[in-house]
C-alpha cells in the first residue's frame, strides 16, 4: 500500500505537480514543527543548510535527498515524515514567493 | 611547595611588627587600656573616695604590657602593585575574593586604582573572558585576580578558551597556604596546597611565589612567557600571608627588568624551501586562520598574497581585496599547494568529514598536491585535553610563528620570481579579481532570501548593522560579519572562543570594547542569547564602568547547534523529530533581553521583530553607545 503510495505521488510529483497535490498549510505547519526551519530558515531560504526555496529542485530529487542524503543532513525516512507530509512540505516550498531584487535594496548596495 | 617558616618570625612579622607601624599602633591602644581601667574600678577601687588597696595600687603603678600592633602602612601586597603597574597593566579584572584582599586594598588605596584599575566582574570566567577580549584588540594582555579553589573553578572554562585559542592572559590566584594561619571554616574551603594544579593541563606557565623578590622575578617570567609565541595564559600564585605580612624596613626589594622575547622565526632553509614550492604553484592556497597577531601581520599576509597572486581562504585579509576568497567553491580541491598559517585544525580544512551513523573522512585534496604547515602551535603542547586536532600529514612542517616568519617568506619569493612568473601570477589575480567580485554580488542576492521575514533573517539583521557602521571605525567584538561588509582592520574583527567554550562572546566583547574604548572605536557585537545566558553580570560591569558597546542580539531561542544534534540522533533512531527542541531551546517564558539590560543599568531595545523596526532601534542605541555607554538592541531572529 506504501509503495503503491509513493509510486503515486512519485510519478505525480515527478510531472512537477507536487504542489497541487500537497497541503500547503500542513506543509507549512510541519516544516516548523519537524524542525526543517533550523537549518532551512522559517521560509527556506537557507541558512546552516541550503536554500529551499522559492523555486525548489523536482520534487524527485527533493524527497530523494530527503530520504537518503549524501551530505550532512540527517536522513528523514517514511516512518519520521510521511510521503504525504513530504508532498505537504514540497507545496509549501513551492508556494514562497521570489524575494525582491537586490536593486530594490538599498541596504544591499551600499 | 609548602612554606617552611618558624611560627615565631610569623607572629613577630604579623602580629608585634614594630618601626614602620608604631605610630599606627599608638592609637590602636585605647580601647584595651580603657577596658583594663573598668575591670580595675570594678574589682580594686573602694567604692566611694578612701585610699586604693593594695591589690588596686599594685595594678596602677606595675609594668604596661606591651600593645599589640595592629596596622600595617606597607603591606607585601603594595610591592605588588609596584610589579603590576611596572609591567604595565591597564586593568585588573575580578570578582572580589578574601585570599587576595590585600592586593585587592592595594590596588584601588595603595596604587590610586589607576594602571591598574580594578575592573568589578561578576564571575571569574567573565574575569578571564574580559581578558580574552582585551587582548586580542590590544595585542596583550590585562591581568586577572581569582580566589582560589572556586574563583580558579569559575574561570577555567575561559582559561582553557585562552590556551585553545593561544590568547596571553595573566592570571594572579590568591590562595593561603600556611595552614596553621588559615582561618577556620572557609579559608579552608578556598585554599589548595597545588592551587593552579587545577588549570596546569591548559595554561603555559604556573608559579607559588614564596617571598616578593620570587613574586617580582616570576611575575616578569610569567608576562614573557605568556606573550611569546604560541601565546596563552599563565598564572600567578599571590599567597595571602606575602600579600598582607607588612615590609620590613630593613628589606630593600626591586622591580626586575622586563624584556620580552622576539617571536620565534622559520630557519633560512626551512623557508627557502616553501617559496621555493609556493613560486613554483600553478594553484597555491593560503589558509592564514591565526597567522595575523598585529596590525603589521595583516600587512604582511597581503603582502605575501599579492607578491604571489594566491588566494586567502581564512584569516584576517582584507574582505574586499580581490584576493580574499573565503569561501571559494573548489580552490582547496583545484590546489597543488596548500599553506598553512597558523591553521589550527589543518587535517579538517583539506579533509571532508561526514557525521552519519557510521563516521566517513576522504581528503578533499587532490592527488600529489603538496601541505605546508607553519605554525608555532607544536612548539607548547600539553597531552590531555585533545584541542590540538587530528594529526595533519604534510610535506614541510615548520615550528614556527608564521608572522613573524612572513618577512622572510616574502623576501625569499620575490627573490625566486622570474618575469615569467609575474605574467602567471598577475594572470591568476585577473581571475580571482573576477571571482571576488561574483562572490561578493552573490552574497547581496543570497541576503533577498527571507529579507522582509519575522523571524528576522540574520542576513537582513547583519546588513542593518553594517549600514549603520559603515561610516564610522568600527570594531566587531563577537559575531562574524557577512560578506557585505568591508573588513580591512586587524582589529575590526576577533576569533571566537578558542576552545569554543560557549559563554565566552558577552565576556570577551566587553573586554575587546574595553581596549577599544581609548581609541574611541564604536564597538559592536552580535551576541547569542544562549551565550549571554551564562554570565549575564557581565552587562553591568559594562554599565559600572562605562563601556560603550552596542550588543545586538542574535536571538534565535536557542542553543541551536545542540538542537541540530538532538534532531540528528532523532532522525537516526527514528523515533520522530517534534521533541527535538526538549533541553535545547530557550523559549518558555521568552526572555525579554532588553528589560534583562535594563535591569542591568544599560541601554535596551526590542524585542524586535518587525525588520521594518530594526534599523531605528540599531539607531537609537547607537546614539547612546556615542555618548559613551553600553547599549543592547533584541533581535527574534531565524535559527541561522
Amino acid at each position: 500500500m506504501r509503495l503503491l503510495l509513493v509510486l503515486t505521488i512519485a510519478a505525480a510529483l515527478g510531472a512537477q505537480t507536487a504542489q497541487t497535490i500537497g497541503n500547503v498549510q500542513n506543509g507549512k505547519k510541519i516544516f516548523d514543527s519537524y524542525g526543517c526551519y533550523q537549518c532551512h530558515g522559517h521560509d527556506g531560504h537557507g541558512g546552516a543548510g541550503a536554500r529551499l526555496a522559492p523555486n525548489p529542485i523536482s520534487f524527485t530529487a527533493f524527497s530523494k535527498y530527503v530520504r537518503q542524503p549524501t551530505g550532512e543532513m540527517p536522513p528523514y525516512t517514511a516512518k519520521v515524515v510521511s510521503d504525504q507530509e513530504l508532498a505537504d512540505i514540497y507545496a509549501f516550498l513551492h508556494s514562497l514567493p521570489a524575494p525582491p531584487p537586490v536593486k530594490n535594496i538599498p541596504l544591499l548596495n551600499n | 611547595m609548602a612554606k617552611s617558616k618558624p611560627d615565631k618570625s610569623k607572629l613577630d612579622r604579623r602580629h608585634f611588627l614594630k618601626g614602620t607601624a608604631a605610630g599606627a599602633a599608638a592609637l590602636a591602644v585605647d580601647a584595651p587600656i580603657a577596658k583594663a581601667q573598668q575591670a580595675q574600678t570594678r574589682r580594686g577601687a573602694s567604692p566611694i573616695g578612701g585610699a586604693p588597696s593594695a591589690e588596686a595600687l599594685a595594678a596602677e603603678t606595675g609594668p604596661v604590657p606591651a600593645a599589640e600592633v595592629l596596622t600595617a602602612d606597607r603591606p607585601g601586597s603594595d610591592f605588588m602593585v609596584d610589579v603590576l603597574t611596572a609591567i604595565g597593566f591597564e586593568y585588573v579584572c575580578a570578582n572580589p575574593g578574601s585570599s587576595f584582599r590585600a592586593l585587592h586594598e592595594s590596588i584601588v588605596n595603595y596604587g590610586g586604582n589607576k594602571a591598574p584599575e580594578l575592573i568589578t566582574c561578576c564571575h571569574e570566567e567573565q574575569s578571564v573572558a574580559m581578558a580574552d577580549g582585551y587582548a586580542k584588540i590590544e595585542g596583550k594582555p590585562l591581568a586577572v585576580m581569582a580566589h582560589s579553589t572556586v574563583g580558579l573553578q569559575h574561570a577555567s572554562m575561559a582559561i582553557y578558551n585562552a590556551y585553545a585559542g593561544q590568547v596571553p592572559a595573566f592570571i594572579i590566584l590568591g590562595n593561603t597556604i600556611d595552614a596553621t594561619a588559615r582561618r577556620p571554616g572557609v579559608e579552608w574551603l578556598h585554599s589548595a596546597q597545588d592551587a593552579a594544579s587545577m588549570v596546569r593541563d591548559y595554561s603555559k606557565w604556573d608559579d607559588l611565589p614564596i617571598s616578593l623578590g620570587h613574586f617580582a622575578e616570576s611575575a616578569m617570567r610569567a608576562y614573557k612567557i605568556a606573550m611569546t609565541p604560541p601565546m596563552g595564559p599563565v598564572l600567578l600564585v599571590a599567597d595571602s600571608d606575602l600579600q598582607e605580612t607588612p615590609i620590613e624596613p630593613s628589606v630593600k626589594l626591586r622591580v626586575p627588568k622586563l624584556t620580552l622575547n622576539s617571536p620565534p622565526a622559520a630557519d633560512a632553509g626551512a623557508v627557502a624551501e616553501v617559496a621555493k614550492l609556493l613560486v613554483a604553484a600553478q594553484n597555491p592556497v593560503l589558509l592564514a586562520d591565526r597567522a595575523v597577531r598585529t596590525p603589521a601581520g595583516m600587512k604582511l599576509l597581503v603582502e605575501l598574497a599579492e607578491t604571489l597572486q594566491a588566494p586567502v581562504l581564512s584569516g584576517k585579509f582584507p574582505s574586499r581585496h580581490p584576493l580574499n576568497q573565503v569561501g571559494g567553491r573548489g580552490l582547496i580541491a583545484n590546489a597543488d599547494l596548500i599553506v598553512g598559517l597558523e591553521v589550527p585544525d589543518l587535517w579538517g580544512a583539506v579533509n571532508s568529514y561526514r557525521d552519519q551513523l557510521h563516521r566517513s573522512s576522504q581528503p578533499t585534496t587532490k592527488a600529489g598536491a603538496k601541505i605546508v604547515a607553519i605554525s608555532a602551535s607544536d612548539l607548547d603542547i600539553k597531552s590531555n585535553y585533545q584541542y590540538f586536532e587530528r594529526y595533519p600529514e604534510v610535506d614541510i612542517s615548520v615550528a614556527a610563528d608564521a608572522e613573524a616568519t612572513l618577512p622572510y617568506l616574502i623576501e625569499a619569493c620575490k627573490r625566486l620570481i622570474t618575469s615569467d612568473r609575474k605574467s602567471a601570477f598577475e594572470e591568476r589575480g585577473k581571475k580571482f579579481a573576477a571571482a571576488h567580485d561574483q562572490a561578493l554580488e552573490r552574497a547581496r542576492t543570497d541576503a533577498t532570501y527571507g529579507w522582509d521575514s519575522s523571524p528576522i533573517s540574520t542576513a537582513r539583521m547583519s546588513a542593518e548593522i553594517w549600514n549603520q557602521v559603515k561610516d564610522k571605525d568600527w570594531s566587531l567584538v563577537s559575531g562574524a560579519p557577512s560578506r557585505v561588509w568591508n573588513v580591512d582592520k586587524h582589529y575590526q574583527t576577533i576569533a571566537g572562543g578558542g576552545a569554543a567554550g560557549v559563554g565566552y562572546g558577552a565576556p570577551a566583547s566587553v573586554g575587546a570594547a574595553l581596549a577599544n574604548r581609548k581609541y574611541g572605536r564604536l564597538s559592536v557585537s552580535i551576541q547569542n542569547d544562549g551565550d549571554l545566558m551564562y554570565a549575564p553580570g557581565v552587562l553591568w560591569t559594562a554599565a559600572h564602568h562605562r563601556i560603550p558597546l552596542l550588543s545586538v542580539m542574535h536571538n534565535n531561542r536557542a542553543y541551536h547547534q545542540e538542537v541540530m544534534h538532538i534532531q540528528r540522533m532523532a532522525n537516526r533512531h527514528q523515533r520522530g523529530i517534534t521533541n527535538a527542541g526538549i533541553g535545547t531551546t530557550i523559549t518558555d517564558p521568552f526572555v525579554d533581553y532588553a528589560t534583562v539590560a535594563r535591569g542591568m543599568g544599560v541601554h535596551g531595545e526590542g524585542p524586535i521583530t518587525d525588520p521594518k523596526d530594526l534599523g531605528p532601534a540599531i539607531r537609537r542605541a547607537l546614539d547612546v553607545v556615542q555618548r559613551g555607554e553600553p547599549a543592547l538592541v533584541d533581535v527574534v531572529t531565524q535559527p541561522r
